[in-house]
């Protein structure tokens, strides 16, 4: 007990414990500085860099020549054409991910986590493949190929495919954003309402649909994004024509092998922008949630 | 309730569930799922099958298909572990670590998901062309980035970068600081308490993001083909080469590579499943 210490004064050998709990729990500032220093340089190498390049090489040459390359004929119909894509496919998604979120979640089956996984696919295939599976059905020498053309009708090289293959591809993204949200909520806050005697209808809009509505719209976000910015699978089913089944991504390669860069950046920097809008969206869903977090 | 549900497998076990629309909405969703997905891959498969074993064969062991294997694979999996490093230490740093703007470098991690692979790829080919901001000083020392398989190994890097990250971050985040106390406590240094206490506990979400990206990398088209180049036998990737036999109407040879590449991303899923589910039971005990 010689060391019993009533003053409030630290003794040397307290000091000299603080210092070493200090080395056993935590990295020393140099330490620390150069971790930050090492992972901002990748970050900025890697994600800063190619978008520094593509803005400037939208607007190095003035906005008036970045606002001919938007506004040509083959750009006009390139992005009239993505709308459109994304006006049919987005809205069958949402209702594809709120029906399988509904049914997953509030019910329980056999082979429920099998459903999951299946949900999840389209992710894991190359969407070169998702463009080949649907040639080999649609194409003139696929499945279907006598019997569509038999009928005049045309999947493979226009519209249709390229709104299949990007319904596709983009089949997972609002159902996985809603199904975890909608399992965390469980059914009580419905079972109350329908017992209460509101109808199905209504308890979905007026008790499950507020209660997710933040997933919903960074679903709707995210499958947005991918939706217009697909390119392997349409890049199969397309047939590139231009000002008739081009898509953006596809015009940005036309123009980018035909050596017009500016008008190529011209074009990706309309979708850059839409990106950065998606990860804005993302971070202040994310920060609402977290705010909202404990009722949520 | 249930009637319109196709089989007894899927019928809703709990028979006193006052929610409805049970029977709608599964059956609405697996009607999309049957026939947007079911059909058309099965559709391959079979398409596949139709042709005889010599032929598939000779499809999916030509040598400019085997290089293109050796690329995607190889390039993928230096790519994924390229993030795994990078990954962790970026994760490390945005959850331990205060900085500037450290908000908007989180929101950033995620513009590989967001941003158009087209956009990336030709993005990344004017960064890294011999007259690109970084290709140019690169170049000083006779060091082509673009147009060679170090060029695809960057763009399969770029692609796969937000998988370690988002996978590392949520296990760190929850990680116990009691844990790293006790083990200071019990004498061990601060790179002891990294090595036998932080990095077991992360290993499970690790190997998630490393197979995440990996089987990201492996079927990326967009962001490769224009910094690639597209030589045959050196920087032909194997998306590539479906896209060139389905332009030329070469349906039999596209769809024996399309099935072998549709098997190893089964192979991957089944890899991440597993992981993902050894990482919950290692969790949960």
């Amino acid at each position: 007990m010689s060391e019993l210490n009533t003053s409030a004064q630290a003794t040397p050998v307290q000091l000299n414990r603080a210092a070493e709990w200090q080395r056993a729990t935590e990295e020393p500032e140099w330490v620390r500085r150069s971790l930050i220093g090492i992972a901002l340089a990748f970050l900025s190498a890697f994600l800063i860099l190619p978008l520094l390049v593509v803005l400037v090489g939208a607007f190095e040459q003035g906005l008036g020549v970045w606002y001919a390359a938007v506004t040509e004929p083959d750009a006009r119909s390139a992005i009239r054409l993505t709308l459109l894509v994304v006006a049919i496919v987005v809205p069958i998604n949402v209702v594809f991910g709120v029906t399988v979120a509904w049914a997953v979640a509030k019910f329980e089956f056999h082979g429920k986590p099998f459903l999951i996984s299946l949900i999840d696919m389209p992710f894991a295939i190359s969407p070169v493949v998702v463009g080949l599976i649907f040639v080999i059905l649609f194409g003139s020498q696929g499945w279907l190929g006598n019997w569509l053309s038999a009928h005049d009708l045309q999947i493979i090289f226009a519209v249709p495919g390229i709104v299949v293959v990007i319904a596709f591809g983009t089949m997972p993204f609002i159902a996985r954003e809603l199904i975890p949200l909608m399992q965390e909520q469980g059914k009580q806050e419905e079972e109350a309402s329908l017992t209460l005697g509101a109808s199905g209808l209504k308890t979905f809009w007026y008790v499950t649909l507020p209660n997710v509505k933040w997933g919903l719209i960074y679903g709707i976000i995210l499958c947005n994004a991918r939706a217009m910015g697909e390119f392997g699978a349409v890049a199969i089913v397309s047939g590139r024509i231009r000002g008739e089944t081009n898509t953006m991504p596809l015009h940005i390669e036309v123009l980018y092998n035909e050596y017009m860069f500016t008008a190529a950046f011209a074009v990706s920097s309309i979708l850059t922008g839409l990106a950065l809008v998606t990860i804005a969206i993302k971070s202040t869903v994310e920060w609402l949630e977290q705010r909202t977090g404990v009722t949520a | 309730m249930t009637t319109l549900a196709p089989s007894s497998f899927l019928r809703s076990s709990r028979s006193r569930n006052v929610i409805p629309g049970f029977g709608i909405t599964m059956g609405f969703s697996l009607l999309y799922i049957t026939f947007l997905f079911l059909i058309p891959v099965g559709g391959l498969l079979l398409f596949t099958m139709t042709q005889s074993w010599d032929q598939f064969w000779r499809a999916i062991s030509h040598p400019q298909v085997v290089a293109s294997y050796r690329l995607s694979f190889g390039a993928s999996l230096i790519g994924a572990t390229i993030n795994l490093v990078f990954g962790l230490l970026v994760s490390w740093v945005l959850v331990r670590y205060q900085f500037p703007f450290k908000r908007l470098v989180d929101a950033l991690i995620d513009l590989p998901f967001a941003l158009p692979t087209a956009v990336a790829g030709i993005a990344l080919v004017t960064l890294y062309a011999s007259t690109g901001w970084v290709g140019q000083y690169f170049h000083v020392y006779g060091i082509r980035i673009a147009y060679t398989q170090i060029g695809v190994v960057i763009a399969l890097t770029y692609i796969g970068l937000p998988f370690v990250v988002r996978t590392v971050q949520p296990v760190l985040e929850d990680l116990e600081s009691e844990l790293e106390e006790a083990s200071a406590a019990l004498g061990a240094s601060r790179l002891t308490t990294i090595r036998r206490v932080i990095l077991p506990a992360l290993m499970p979400a690790l190997l998630t993001g490393y197979a995440l990206a990996f089987a990201r990398a492996l079927g990326e088209y967009g962001s490769v083909v224009f910094i690639s180049g597209n030589l045959p036998y050196l920087t032909e990737i194997t998306p590539l080469l479906i896209v060139a036999k389905a332009e030329q109407y070469d349906y039999q040879g596209a769809a024996a590579i399309g099935t072998v590449m549709l098997l190893a991303a089964f192979v991957m899923l089944l890899v991440i499943n597993g992981l993902q589910w050894w990482s919950t039971r290692r969790f949960s005990h």
